[in-house]
């Protein structure tokens, strides 16, 4: 005997909404694609198929140099959030130490906080401290490329910890207890044995790293110099100024630069995954 | 002895393992949150200028004047519609997603994070262009005899970017706590005589309430504080609080007002977290 659902909606409504949940969240990035081809100078509105807006991108020397400046920001911002990350999630997970608490819950913040309150936070504490160190030592510093990739690094440490320490949690801490029994070396035993196994978490952490520091407006506008803007910045400060055919091209790069960082990601789970039931596999056929 | 000893050394290497990031945190996070509390406390000066010498809560006190106090008023308003229409939306299809087969489960899912790794700034951008004046949804309705919409700059396209922004922080939640959900008690609730809606608002709501609580406050506290989607769907005209800090420090240049504001947004935050914990959620 089968019953009626639980939930008064008939089968095809719940499939309804989801049709309509897909179309909404996939239908304004399609259409964004398909209008930056359009000869129309009014975006949004359809003039017959051009890739001339595309070109005009090479012209703009101050977009390119914002290209250039986002692209060190995230790739330094991520090597040394990778490293700090993976090293606070390895000390959460496998050790006790005092303090380990106070750390755990001041890597929580970064992740809940408004990234208006990160952004103030940067700011005061750029123009403070750059202000005493005047002061004490004559030495003048502002605000630039530095100050980016330190705010970035700042509020990155915490996500790639969190994806790292998920996959050091879903680790079998037995394999690493055999490579000692086996007179490993602390260090040979993280080299060959933990290292391997937590190499996708840190990958994924790294991706989102990347991914959060190519996307970041608020902190970065609030820390930026003069010389320094990175592209989103930049973007928005066009778009405030006013939608341009211009401004769709580059939006569709930057949307498929990220759509690049969503396969990496996408592919790193599979490739767990599968790589999990061979492992089950195999251990399967051993016992 | 010998255990103590290497207990000793194990939390030493633990130390000496975390003390890196340990001391970017403090110096770079933890300090800078100080300076924002010690700030808004501080006075402006008539230049323009922050004073430190003269502390009061001044800078709290303006929260009570009416431009501030419609700013967070809004924004509240605005933040909780956004949840409300997520919540409603995303349930059904978290639901429908708990009780697909294993891949088109996978599929879907798949799907709802790809708009979460895409560029916020360009999803944004994307409704900007979407609505705009004799744009494609304003074509479309015109078409269809509903004639010419015209809702860019207002709290609608406000919302919508909103909604449009944080759904899947709604949603992958929602479907965390369904698919945990335990079937056979939702079996007994039925054996049990309770009718289908009996069983949903006794067995399964309660169980999903994490979920709930935790899609909600992901939804809520990036709402409040948003700064991105206000300016460029509302045009600035619709200021959220988000917004309107930044502006006390870019433009107004009143920075014990600004920080105090952002701590009333962090404390929203720290309530909210608090609240999710309480209930029995265990991660964010």
């Amino acid at each position: 005997m089968s019953r009626k659902p639980i939930h008064r909606l008939p089968a095809w409504a719940l499939r309804t909404n989801g049709a309509v949940v897909l179309l909404f969240l996939y239908a304004p990035i399609i259409l964004l694609v398909i209008f930056s081809f359009s000869a129309s100078r009014i975006p949004g509105q359809w003039g017959g198929f051009t890739a001339e807006w595309y070109a005009t991108l090479f012209d703009d020397s101050r977009l390119q140099r914002t290209i250039a400046v986002s692209v060190r920001v995230a790739l330094v911002s991520t090597l040394l959030a990778t490293v700090l990350g993976t090293m606070s999630a390895l000390a959460l997970e496998r050790f006790k130490f005092r303090g380990r608490r106070v750390f755990d819950a001041l890597l929580y913040l970064p992740i809940i906080i408004p990234d208006v309150t990160m952004a103030v936070m940067m700011l005061m504490f750029f123009s403070q401290s750059f202000s005493l160190l005047e002061s004490l030592f004559g030495i003048g510093l502002s605000k630039g490329f530095a100050t980016i990739v330190v705010s970035h690094v700042a509020f990155n440490i915490a996500f790639v910890s969190v994806v790292v320490r998920a996959r050091i949690a879903g680790m079998d801490a037995t394999l690493e207890q055999a490579a000692s029994d086996l007179y490993a070396s602390r260090w040979q035993a993280f080299r060959f044995v933990t290292l391997p196994l937590i190499a996708p978490g840190v990958l994924g952490g790294a991706l989102l790293a990347v991914t959060l520091s190519l996307d970041d407006v608020v902190v970065t506008q609030f820390v930026a110099g003069p010389g320094s803007t990175t592209l989103p910045v930049y973007v928005f400060s066009l778009i405030r100024k006013g939608v341009t055919p211009t401004i769709n091209a580059v939006s569709v790069i930057m949307l498929v630069a990220s759509l690049i960082l969503v396969a990496g990601s996408v592919g790193l789970q599979r490739a767990n995954a599968s790589r999990g039931r061979q492992q089950l596999r195999t251990s399967g056929g051993n016992s | 002895m010998a255990e103590a000893k290497r207990e000793r050394t194990e939390r030493r290497r633990g130390f000496l393992l975390a003390l890196p990031s340990f001391a970017y945190m403090v110096l770079f996070f933890a300090i800078p949150l100080i300076i924002v509390l010690v700030y808004s406390f501080a006075t402006r000066t008539s230049t323009g200028s922050t004073s430190l010498s003269d502390w009061n809560f001044d800078a709290y006190r303006k929260l009570g004047e009416p431009i501030v106090r419609n700013v967070v008023v809004r924004s509240v308003i605005l933040a909780l519609v956004t949840t409300v229409i997520c919540l409603v939306v995303a349930y059904p299809f978290a639901w429908f997603c708990a009780h697909q087969r294993q891949t088109v489960r996978n599929v879907l899912l798949v799907a709802v994070m790809i708009p979460f790794w895409t560029n916020f700034l360009v999803r944004n951008y994307a409704w900007r262009i979407l609505l705009s004046e004799g744009g494609p949804i304003s074509s479309f309705t015109e078409a269809i005899g509903l004639g010419e919409t015209d809702i860019l700059f207002t709290k609608l396209a406000v919302v919508i970017g909103l909604v449009y922004a944080y759904l899947p922080f709604m949603i992958l939640p929602l479907y965390a706590s369904i698919d945990r959900l335990d079937r056979r008690l939702v079996e007994a609730g039925r054996d049990l005589y309770g009718s289908g809606p009996q069983t949903f608002r006794r067995v399964v709501l309660p169980l999903t309430m994490p979920g709930i609580i935790a899609g909600s406050i992901l939804v809520f506290v990036p709402s409040m504080g948003a700064y991105v989607t206000p300016e460029l769907l509302g045009g600035g005209k619709e200021t959220l609080l988000g917004s309107y800090i930044v502006t006390q420090f870019l433009t107004a240049r009143n920075w014990p007002v600004g920080a105090s504001l952002s701590f009333v947004l962090m404390a929203v935050m720290l309530v909210s977290t608090v609240v999710y914990f309480r209930s029995g959620g265990k991660n964010l």
